[in-house]
């Protein structure tokens, strides 16, 4: 930069250099943005337990419980809304209370989450994630992206039920998912609709109808419905097709044993849309927030969905007065089992797991009834997963929940939790379910056939 | 950053006799050995950067677009499927067509209605007519927003129950109907009319941005060529359209391209909207369902972009054959 030019040339030189700088600059910028996609950033990656798995020394020294794993993990979380994010929060305070391993939370938004873990689990992934039980687990770990995690069931295995370790265990027998807490799909309304205008809960579909022929006289939509989002008619579709046709069926279905050509399925759609004219006749421009609106507000009778749906009550008393009941009884063999769809949400170990001791401590830990009762304290729309979970705290709600989900003899977990995913999201059943709801009347067989052939299209499943 | 430009620099002259040599020559070139480097690192960097960033990866996709691959593992999980991609693309896959179809409509309502609306917007202030600045800032409000944004402003406007469309037509009709589900008109969920209360809330941002963009062209208009052609008895509608018109066919032809580019790389509002399903199908949000997500089908989706960017190059060479043309003279 010593040189002598003229006033003239330097200036058009810097000119020049700044050009080549800017330029450069934006190349940068434009790969930045081109890897921000992809990989979660791990802030806690340089503090990631010394990178000693279980030479670590632990850092706590002063904790009382066994597990001398080492000293911190990380945890990839999707709890991105508020209340479930101090929940969560609680709960990895709680784990450091016992054990002394610090945990670093890295929350991403929900939706977000779902849609880059594939990429963010190959990369640098957290020690832990959350995540749902099902296909969609046990396609990471047929991926070899997750650890597997049976020596811890041996230890927590006898506080779950059956039903909970066979969502739990990938293809290969082992498990790979602790639960942490499920919801079932029931219908939910307001006990002071019903009281005033003298309804009762049915049990049958005849009796079903009967009330939804009254609610429509009342000036009531029977059932509120959004399928804006995509996925809630899947609810429906599953409720159906097990009370018609059993789990058993859902679940060779959903893993491509069973056709979709199927006259079971047709059947299916054909009851759906028998009982169409009950639901409200617009679903595809509505969300779920907004259809549960419908059903808070006294627009609509009753409605269709996850336990989740009381989000949507954000007052208290608007709260205790919602009840919920199973879905009517069909008339078919398969009514004795009352299979629900119950989703269960937990957590699983990352293959690249840095911290695979301290990871599995932290698995234990979440496989108490103490750590889900930590979350569940502000989550009343759930019921935990672990058999010694207090439940003399339990609300009403979440009484009848736990009663509801013990009653079924089957559980399911949700069309797009038990199907490979390239099938289920917006590029397969969401849109084949919203094609339905806007034609009902269709040829069926047609529809099928796209269904199926859709499905063949996909590349055999890992 | 300077800090990488000045290694090259870093020799003035290494050798005086072979410099000295080549001074002769030298002479007849305006640029030193260092503006040459300085260019070429110009030139260079940007190249580079373009070619790793946008024609390799199109490349890949190209490549992709032959394959099926769920994006997890290493490449040698790549199974080759020759043009099974396609075939499935034009037959089997439902939201395919339709796609294309809501892209050209899509162009063809930038073309015909927003592009000439935002050129008449600009015509019109440019008259000097009172509170134009106004009038400017209102119009170009919307384009400082990301289509994104625009699209939740818009949901807060068409949602059927909430909105703000129905619940005004309800209150000056009082008719509650306008409100009721079922009874409603659920702008933003019924297919055929979903797209257009799209195009309409898309539009009401192209607008503004064409309007900015002419309207800088018209001030550079040289005035004189107004007042000749009023002398010549020219009425204001044959003074635009023979004589202000053609001398803006460089800033016609940006407005061009930019309409196009902007129908074809529509993606954010439609996928704010509802994600692109039900009657909402684009090609761009078809690419993002199937390479997003857990299993994603990253062949398939390659498929995808291949035929946009076969789309997207018909007006980018028009683009670029303008511009070579026009540069000699």
């Amino acid at each position: 930069m010593a040189e002598h030019d003229s006033l003239r040339s330097v200036t058009r030189r810097q000119v020049l250099k700044g050009g080549a700088a800017l330029a450069a600059l934006g190349g940068v910028s434009a790969f930045l943005a081109a890897c921000g996609g992809g990989a979660t950033p791990t802030p806690a990656a340089s503090s990631g337990g010394g990178g000693g798995a279980s030479a670590a020394p632990s850092t706590g020294g002063g904790a009382s419980n066994p597990p001398a794993a080492g000293g911190s993990i990380t945890f990839g979380s999707n709890y991105s809304d508020d209340v479930p994010k101090k929940a969560m929060q609680a709960v990895v305070d709680g784990f450091k209370a016992k054990t002394g391993i610090d945990t670093t939370v890295n929350t991403v938004e929900h939706g977000k989450f779902q849609d880059t873990i594939n990429a963010y689990l190959q990369a640098t992934p957290d020690d832990t994630f959350t995540w749902f039980a099902g296909y969609r687990m046990r396609f990471f770990a047929a991926q070899g992206l997750a650890t597997d995690i049976s020596d811890v069931w041996a230890k927590v295995g006898g506080n779950y039920s059956d039903a909970f370790k066979t969502a739990s265990t990938g293809d290969d027998g082992k498990q790979y998912f602790i639960p942490f807490y499920n919801y079932p799909w029931v219908v939910i309304y307001r006990k002071s609709v019903f009281t005033e205008k003298n309804y009762t809960v049915p049990k049958t579909i005849d009796e079903f109808k009967t009330l939804g022929d009254q609610m429509k006289k009342d000036g009531l939509i029977p059932l509120a419905f959004g399928d804006k989002d995509g996925w809630p008619a899947m609810g429906t579709f599953d409720i159906l097709n097990m009370r018609m046709n059993g789990y058993d069926f859902h679940v060779s279905l959903m893993a491509g044993k069973d056709k979709w050509t199927d006259p079971k399925t047709k059947a299916v759609f054909q009851k759906w849309a028998e009982l169409l004219p009950y639901f409200d006749p617009q679903p595809l421009g509505k969300t779920w927030q907004e259809a549960a609106q419908d059903m808070i507000g006294k627009k609509a009778g009753m409605y269709f969905l996850g336990t989740f749906a009381g989000e949507q009550a954000t007052d208290p008393a608007v709260h205790d007065d919602l009840d919920f009941f199973p879905f009517p009884t069909l008339g078919t063999q398969y009514d004795a089992e009352a299979a629900i769809d119950a989703p269960i949400d937990g957590f699983m170990v990352s293959a690249k797991a840095k911290n695979v001791d301290g990871a599995k401590a932290f698995m234990e830990y979440l496989a108490t009834g103490e750590a889900q009762g930590i979350f569940l304290a502000s989550s009343p729309n759930n019921v935990a997963a672990a058999k010694d979970a207090d439940t003399s705290k339990y609300s009403p709600f979440q009484k009848k929940m736990a009663e509801i989900i013990g009653g079924a003899q089957k559980i399911a977990q949700f069309l797009d939790r038990d199907t490979r995913p390239d099938f289920a999201g917006a590029n397969g059943m969401q849109g084949f379910l919203q094609d339905f709801l806007g034609n009902p009347t269709q040829d069926l067989d047609a529809f099928l056939g796209k269904i199926q052939s859709f499905y063949d299209t996909l590349p055999p499943a890992s | 950053m300077t800090a990488s430009a000045v290694p090259p620099y870093a020799p003035p002259i290494d050798g005086g006799a072979s410099a000295s040599s080549r001074r002769p020559r030298r002479r007849f070139s305006v640029l030193t050995q260092r503006d040459k480097l300085t260019i070429g690192l110009m030139v260079g960097i940007p190249a580079f950067v373009h070619i790793f960033l946008i024609w390799l990866p199109a490349l890949g996709s190209v490549i992709l677009s032959f394959t099926s691959w769920n994006g997890i593992g290493g490449l040698d999980k790549i199974r080759w499927i020759g043009l099974k991609n396609y075939e499935n693309l034009a037959t089997v896959y439902q939201p395919f067509w339709p796609a294309v179809q809501h892209n050209l409509l899509w162009l063809a309502v930038f073309l015909f209605i927003a592009t000439p609306l935002g050129m008449l917007m600009a015509v019109l202030l440019d008259q000097n007519i009172r509170g134009t600045r106004i009038y400017q800032s209102v119009l170009y409000t919307p384009v400082v927003l990301s289509l994104a944004v625009v699209g939740f402003i818009w949901e807060l406007m068409y949602s059927p129950g909430q909105g703000f469309i129905n619940n005004f037509l309800a209150t000056v009709t009082n008719d509650p109907r306008w409100i009721t589900p079922g009874t409603a008109i659920d702008w933003t969920g019924t297919k055929g009319l979903n797209l257009f209360a799209v195009l309409v809330a898309a539009s009401w941002r192209h607008v503004g941005y064409i309007m900015v963009l002419y309207l800088a062209g018209l001030k550079s208009v040289d005035n004189t060529l107004r007042e000749a052609a009023a002398i010549d008895g020219a009425n204001s509608r044959q003074t635009f359209f023979r004589v202000v018109f053609p001398v803006l066919a460089p800033i016609n032809v940006v407005v061009l391209v930019v309409t196009i580019i902007e129908s074809l790389r529509a993606f954010d509002i439609v996928y704010v909207t509802n994600k692109g399903l039900n009657g909402l199908e684009l090609l761009s949000v078809l690419i993002v369902t199937n390479l997003l997500g857990e299993a994603s089908l990253v062949g398939f989706g390659s498929a995808i972009a291949v035929v946009l960017l076969l789309i997207s190059i018909g007006p980018i060479l028009f683009y670029l054959y303008r511009t070579m043309r026009t540069q000699p003279t």
